[in-house]
């Protein structure tokens, strides 16, 4: 299995959207190394700007670029940008539905030894509340590209989240990717896994290893958590009739979340959620991180068991 | 381009701005009287004199920007673009009510003409200095003017966007400070003091302006100023009163945030125009 962190699709996407659109212009912070940034800085100097360890005025100067009528591509931490300049987003770029795209970088647990400060673990649940802000979370390296591309093509606010690590690359080049359009990686009528990032690939194998026992699980990719493809939830709740969600981020207001909001509304059925149970991180590799809180396929498995044990 | 207006015409103008202002804080019942009061002497010269702009043409490329960045004086925006033709000036009483175009503190998506939605401190600055960095980009030559209120540079945003102006060398960037000395829990030198405002800026790669902020003038001249200079963004820091123009809001911190009632609007009025009442 190819492995490759989704931080380097966003830096691929960039690029070509550097050599197909003139408009596209990109905003660090001084992490342009890490989060891919200077890719497009080598290429495109002049579209370029490093605005240095002041997040709140790049996210004001990239509104003021979009009111020029660039389309700004802002990157830095996830914790860095939805959580310290979030005000900015707010105000300044959602309220006005400005064109800034904003490029999480980081996200998730998965940071591993920088520690909980550096693991932006609310990112789902700071951006989807505000209204007209599109949220995407790409699973794979192939799809970042993608969603960056796509990104770009939409008017109004985007956040796009990265994570850091290398994860395997199950995507291909030839599968759709529409934004707010979720697409069925797996198909199973006895349960359904709804994940976003790189964790499906954990929610794959734990569909394997059910299949095993006999459980046919279908696995959904909901790589836009906002606006959330609610035809594909309800559909898996008719024919599936149980629910597990999976993310690396807070349980509480994330992915997990939105799902059961839909679910309440229209289709209650049981849910099952994986994700960080309302703990900071801490310091550690990404793997053991992953085994202490939870986020591996067997805890995804064990989820989908206890959702079926509940199952009418 | 803009006809030439004698100071006697402008000041005539900063007049019924400032009636304007009352009267909106008042038939709103809220609002924010005290700096936009101080404001109007920036402003009125600005958009009848200074800002390359087309009013009847909101959305026109190559106009000049103004970034207002303390949006809680929206009455001496609103008051100026209606007087410059942007709206009627008798939509100027639907100021802060249910439907209305005039929000309590602007909105862009609502009204045309207004270039930025402010209302949380800090901001403006960086707005402007994104669209300094478009115009550039595009080989277009509008200018990018920002009014920021003097307790708004206690927000550290103010300064990450005062490096980043001067970094780029934006000399299309032209900041302004209301500096009346007033914010809501009392005088900013001692809710916690700017001072040495003018050492601060040049300390910052600024080129810096130091005005009487009434006198239109040395408002009018200051923009001149500003204009010429290159390679490096300018400040007006313009020495201001607070509820100037109206005896009993002048100085006052209360009237920061608090509208007229019916007496106090006659009185601001009177103080306004004077015996012989408008023109």
């Amino acid at each position: 299995m190819k492995m490759k962190p989704t931080r380097d699709g966003y830096g691929e996407g960039l690029l070509e959207l550097g050599r197909t659109n003139p408009d596209v212009v990109v905003l660090d912070a001084d992490l342009a190394k890490s989060t891919r940034t200077e890719w497009f800085m080598k290429q495109y100097p002049e579209r370029f700007f490093d605005m240095g360890i002041a997040e709140q005025d790049m996210l004001g100067t990239a509104a003021g670029l979009a009111l020029g009528g660039k389309i700004p591509f802002v990157t830095t931490y996830g914790v860095f940008v939805a959580g310290r300049a979030w005000d900015q987003i707010r105000t300044t770029v959602a309220y006005a539905g400005l064109n800034v795209k904003i490029g999480g970088a980081h996200g998730g647990i998965s940071v591993g030894p920088d520690g909980a400060t550096h693991q932006a673990l609310e990112e789902i649940a700071l951006m989807r509340v505000l209204p007209g802000m599109t949220l995407i979370i790409p699973a794979d390296a192939v799809e970042a590209k993608k969603a960056t591309i796509a990104a770009a093509g939409i008017n109004g606010p985007c956040y796009l989240r990265f994570a850091r690590e290398a994860t395997p690359v199950f995507t291909r080049e030839e599968d759709p990717f529409v934004i707010g359009k979720a697409n069925t990686l797996r198909e199973g009528s006895d349960v359904t896994i709804i994940a976003c990032g790189p964790i499906l690939y954990e929610a794959l194998l734990a569909g394997e290893r059910l299949q095993e026992k006999g459980i046919e699980a279908r696995v959904i990719n909901m790589h836009t958590v906002k606006p959330l493809d609610e035809e594909a939830i309800l559909k898996a709740a008719s024919e599936t009739g149980a629910i597990v969600t999976a993310e690396e981020h807070q349980i509480m207001g994330g992915l997990g979340g939105a799902v059961a909001e839909v679910l309440v509304k229209h289709k209650p059925v049981p849910v099952e959620m994986v994700g960080i149970n309302d703990t900071f991180g801490e310091s550690g590799t990404p793997e053991e991180l992953a085994e202490k809180y939870g986020l591996r396929a067997r805890d995804i498995m064990q989820a989908a068991e206890r959702v079926l044990g509940r199952k009418k | 381009m803009q006809k030439t207006l004698s100071i006697e015409e402008l000041k005539d103008i900063c007049r019924d701005v400032r009636a304007d202002i009352v009267r909106m804080t008042a038939e709103a019942g809220s609002g924010h009287p005290g700096g936009s009061l101080s404001s109007v002497e920036l402003l009125v010269p600005l958009y009848f004199s200074v800002l390359n702009h087309r009013p009847s043409q909101p959305d026109w490329p190559e106009r000049d920007r103004f970034i207002l960045s303390k949006g809680h004086v929206g009455p001496v925006l609103y008051s100026v673009m209606a007087r410059t033709g942007y709206f009627p000036v008798e939509e100027l009483l639907t100021f802060r009510k249910m439907g209305s175009r005039l929000q309590g503190h602007p909105s862009m998506k609502a009204l045309p003409g207004l270039e930025s939605s402010s209302g949380s401190l800090g901001q403006g600055l960086s707005i402007a200095n994104g669209l300094a960095l478009a115009a550039r980009l595009n080989g277009r030559s509008f200018r990018v003017y920002c009014l920021m209120g003097d307790g708004e540079l206690q927000e550290g945003q103010v300064w990450e966007a005062a490096m980043t102006a001067a970094h780029y060398k934006l000399d299309n960037v032209c900041a302004l400070v209301d500096y009346n000395n007033l914010q809501i829990d009392g005088k900013v030198e001692d809710v916690k003091n700017i001072a040495p405002l003018s050492a601060k800026w040049q300390s910052f790669n600024w080129h810096v302006i130091e005005i009487d902020g009434h006198d239109l003038s040395q408002v009018l001249k200051a923009y001149r100023e500003a204009k010429s200079q290159k390679g490096k963004p300018t400040v007006i820091i313009a020495h201001t009163i607070k509820g100037k123009g109206v005896s009993f809001m002048e100085n006052a911190a209360e009237w920061h945030g608090k509208a007229p009632n019916k007496a106090e609007l006659e009185r601001a009025l009177q103080d306004i125009y004077g015996e012989e009442g408008p023109r």
